[in-house]
């Protein structure tokens, strides 16, 4: 090794301000965090198996193995009523690995350099949350698109469409911060999947996403429409297909900010906790 | 007291049932390297990440370039460097990407944190492999680059939680060579190693911890001589001459000592060995020498070693302090 000829200190100005104030930093470190989880996803892709090869299997699985049973012999019609909640299930699953990789970065000590930086506590996490969009639309891209392969159709327009999107890829970044909760909180990232599964299953099975829910007994009926994947599924639906959209969409809005109101400041607290 | 970059009072941690800090001092004056030593669990690391501002301890205060680390955490950062006792390079990014995100982080502009990680990746050695996953690097480069991602942002105050465990000697000693420099240039460095070599060689004062507590702090030799005295061995050029040499020096034996040859392990025989108190002991020894008539081919005062100093210190320490494979701190 040779000699380092640098001085120790060369940072101009007062060290003790962030560059352009607290929140522009916010935003900048978490940009740096969000791009450095996007260059570990295109460098793992099969990492991405979870958003794209496993929806496209419970599509498959669902429409032509139990569809007609299910739609009485009508598999377009039951595609066509069943892609919609597939497309709001699969955001729901695809939230899990967030929390297993933000476990597994902690277990490494990755996240420990992080925390000896000048960063707003919040970037680490944020920056992760971020760079999920990727994840949420390559889910709303293979589901439509093998959707569409597979005789899908949307029937509204580009903007619905869009729109449908949109509010698919805003629903799973919300979501996604109940797995950086549990991710912060239990030992091992295998677990987060356990814990996160116990969630998600019963909030996807327990829906309007694989059958009509006139279709099922009184209690379970109850817990459907307080489920909030109902809602989400029944904009998502009227956005697709055509149907009512409005008041499934306010509810389903504030289920997206009841969701950061409440997981947001939790994961917060259990990251700061973590020792 | 303001050429303290690291004070430490009264540090107290608790996990569950361990006490892993149990009233911790510490005190690190500015431009050296302070050495942290102790057996594993010890609590070398606790005091590590409080100070790094990682960890509240239950109670105490700590202060980094004089800056409080508990009411003022992100002033802290901003002068310290940490590098934690696993690799904690990311993997999946190459050697460049990982430095460039720590110095974005530290609000460099791009182009500087792009200039400074260059910069450190050339001086560590990792320039060829600086394209390259971090995954695809060796334990020893790993390291490197590790350390080299403390550095980024000119730290005042470097933290070391055992840099070199696990590196085959010649790594150790680049590492070494690192440290000092970073003393050179003005950074002080307070580093955890349970080598004792490793303390012996970089620190100018060790702190030795055990079970949460500090049981000594001194400059190395200071804790050499505080266990043992000190000894002085000379050699006749001539073995014939041993039994002439044992007279001479029994007369500056310490009191209730004498001489003996030479029992040190790996020493080679004809030498003699005495144990004295002091080093004013070479002006009566050498004349009385040169008065027998006996040529020496050596004469030297030897310290213990700190091996020595170590177990006499920890005694009762169920642990080796010398284990070179165990991880410290299962529990933080």
């Amino acid at each position: 090794m040779t000699t380092l000829d640098v001085p120790v200190r060369n940072i101009v100005g007062d060290i003790d301000k962030p560059r352009g104030g607290a929140p522009a930093a916010l935003v900048r470190h978490s940009v740096a965090l969000a791009r450095r989880s996007l260059i570990k996803t295109i460098r793992t892709p099969e990492a991405l198996i979870d958003v794209t090869l496993q929806p496209v299997i419970f599509l498959l699985l669902f429409t032509y193995l139990f569809g007609g049973a299910i739609a009485g012999g009508d598999r377009h019609a039951y595609l066509q009523f069943l892609l919609p909640g597939m497309l709001a299930q699969s955001l729901a699953m695809g939230g899990i690995a967030l929390g297993q990789n933000l476990n597994a970065d902690i277990e490494k000590g990755v996240f420990d350099r992080f925390r000896s930086l000048p960063v707003a506590r919040s970037a680490p996490l944020v920056g992760a949350v971020a760079a999920d969009i990727v994840r949420y639309l390559t889910v709303c891209v293979v589901m439509l698109g093998f959707g569409t392969a597979m005789g899908f159709r949307v029937q509204t327009g580009f903007v619905p469409a869009v729109a449908a999107v949109a509010l698919s890829i805003g629903f799973g970044l919300c979501f996604c911060w109940i797995s950086v909760w549990v991710g912060m909180l239990v030992r091992t990232s295998g677990a987060v999947q356990g814990v996160m599964f116990l969630l998600v299953f019963p909030l996807a099975f327990g829906s309007n996403v694989y059958v009509q829910t006139s279709t099922l007994p009184g209690w379970l009926q109850a817990f459907v429409h307080v489920n909030p994947m109902t809602p989400l599924v029944g904009t998502i639906r009227g956005l697709l297909v055509g149907g009512p959209v409005a008041g499934h969409l306010a509810l389903t809005l504030a289920w997206m900010a009841g969701l950061l109101l409440v997981f947001v400041p939790l994961a917060l607290r259990a990251y700061a906790r973590r020792t | 007291m303001s050429d303290l970059v690291v004070r430490a009072e009264g540090l107290r941690k608790r996990f569950g049932k361990t006490q892993a800090l149990d009233g911790v001092d510490l005190a690190m004056r500015r431009g050296t390297v302070l050495g942290v030593l102790g057996p594993n669990g010890a609590g070398k690391t606790t005091a590590v990440r409080v100070l790094a501002t990682l960890l509240r301890p239950d109670a105490g205060s700590a202060f980094v370039a004089g800056i409080d680390v508990l009411r003022q955490p992100q002033r802290v950062r901003r002068r310290i460097g940490l590098t934690g006792q696993y690799a904690s390079v990311d993997e999946d990014l190459t050697g460049t990407q990982n430095l460039v995100l720590i110095g974005q982080l530290l609000d460099l502009p791009t182009r500087d944190a792009r200039r400074r990680a260059a910069e450190l990746l050339d001086w560590f050695d990792l320039a060829e492999a600086a394209g390259r996953q971090a995954k695809t690097y060796s334990g020893g480069m790993r390291r490197r680059l590790d350390l080299a991602a403390s550095l980024v942002g000119h730290p005042e105050v470097i933290f070391l939680d055992e840099p070199t465990t696990g590196l085959d000697p010649a790594k150790r000693e680049d590492m070494w060579g690192v440290v000092r420099t970073q003393v050179t240039q003005g950074a002080s460095v307070l580093l955890t190693t349970q080598y004792l070599d490793e303390a012996d060689a970089l620190a100018d004062e060790i702190v030795v911890i055990n079970k949460g507590r500090v049981i000594a702090h001194d400059t190395p030799d200071g804790l050499k001589r505080r266990v043992g005295g000190l000894t002085l061995r000379v050699r006749p050029a001539d073995p014939a001459r041993v039994p002439d040499t044992l007279r001479v020096l029994d007369a500056v034996a310490a009191p209730g000592t004498s001489a003996s040859t030479d029992p040190a392990a790996g020493a080679r025989p004809g030498a003699v060995s005495v144990p004295v108190t002091g080093d004013t002991v070479l002006d009566e020894a050498v004349p009385a020498l040169r008065r027998a008539g006996v040529e020496v081919t050596e004469l030297a005062l030897h310290l213990p070693s700190l091996d020595e100093v170590f177990h006499a210190l920890t005694e009762g320490t169920p642990q080796a302090a010398t284990t070179t494979t165990a991880k410290e701190d299962e529990l933080v």
